[in-house]
């Protein structure tokens, strides 16, 4: 998510496949690095959530995309 | 005669220059300063309506996909969404998410309004387009870690009484109108679900 933007694609790419993988997981960090938060939409249509991942590890295997946002800061 | 004319017109202006001269200089230096062109800060953004509105549009569509047709149509109807709070939705609370504004917190069988959470997410990395995430997309960040880390975020806001910032009156009128809008999104599922069947 980035003002003036709203959603930009950063990488895209099938995390089975290793050259994918390591570029996903480069860029994974790349944001963690910048200080960027990092989030999944889950579930089913009708329950719709969302985890919090830190770790690329923790991102789940059937996700379609993780949103990558800026931290809350108190208002 | 003359010699003397002349001697005193040296001494006048002499007396001239130590009596006008500070405030001569300094007119002339403002006047220059008024002159040159005022600098523009690189990083002031500039607005361009067309830039936020497609902005807006891919935010939108964004929050669609992650919250669901569900909330994505609580958002367009109401213009927030709300969120149970607590292990699974059991807190006996919930979240009322208004785009730029405090996420208010109310209690789900009273209505009684909790308390405001003052949270934002500025994106300081990009200041040429500003700090402010489009509508959606702050609406999006909330609704994402008040899912994945309720506690986190709640913790690191600045909370404060109900009013301080979103008029209660404003608040009750939308509890009851999430009210009629679930009702109404009950009433109708049955008939949704029989036309998805046929």
């Amino acid at each position: 998510m980035k003002p003036g933007h709203g959603d930009v694609l950063l990488a895209e790419g099938d995390v089975e496949l290793e050259e994918d993988g390591e570029r996903l997981v480069e860029e994974f960090r790349r944001q963690l690095d910048l200080g960027m938060w990092a989030a999944v939409p889950t579930g089913a249509a009708g329950r719709r959530e969302a985890v919090m991942v830190r770790d690329f590890a923790e991102v789940p295997r059937d996700a379609d995309r993780v949103i990558f946002f800026p931290p809350a800061s108190g208002g | 005669m003359s010699a003397l004319l002349l001697a005193l017109l040296v001494v006048l202006t002499v007396l001239a220059a130590f009596g006008f001269g500070p405030t001569l200089a300094e007119r002339i230096q403002r006047a220059r300063r008024l002159e040159r062109p005022r600098p523009r800060p690189a990083a002031e953004p500039v607005y361009d309506p067309g830039r936020e509105r497609r902005a807006e549009r891919k935010a939108l569509e964004l929050l669609r996909e992650a919250v669901g047709e569900d909330e994505f149509a609580m958002y367009r109807s109401l213009g927030f969404l709300s969120v149970l709070g607590g292990a699974g939705g059991r807190g006996g609370y919930g979240y009322l998410i208004y785009p730029h504004r405090p996420i208010v917190a109310y209690d789900t069988e009273s209505g009684e309004l909790l308390s405001e959470y003052c949270v934002g997410f500025p994106d300081r990395a990009e200041s040429a387009h500003g700090t402010r995430l489009p509508d959606a997309d702050d609406v999006l960040a909330k609704w994402m870690s008040l899912h994945g880390d309720e506690r986190g975020l709640i913790s690191g806001a600045n909370m404060h009484l109900p009013g301080r910032q979103v008029d209660p009156g404003q608040v009750r009128r939308d509890l009851r109108r999430l009210r009629e809008w679930e009702g109404r999104r009950v009433a109708t599922a049955p008939a949704q679900h029989e036309a998805a069947a046929l």
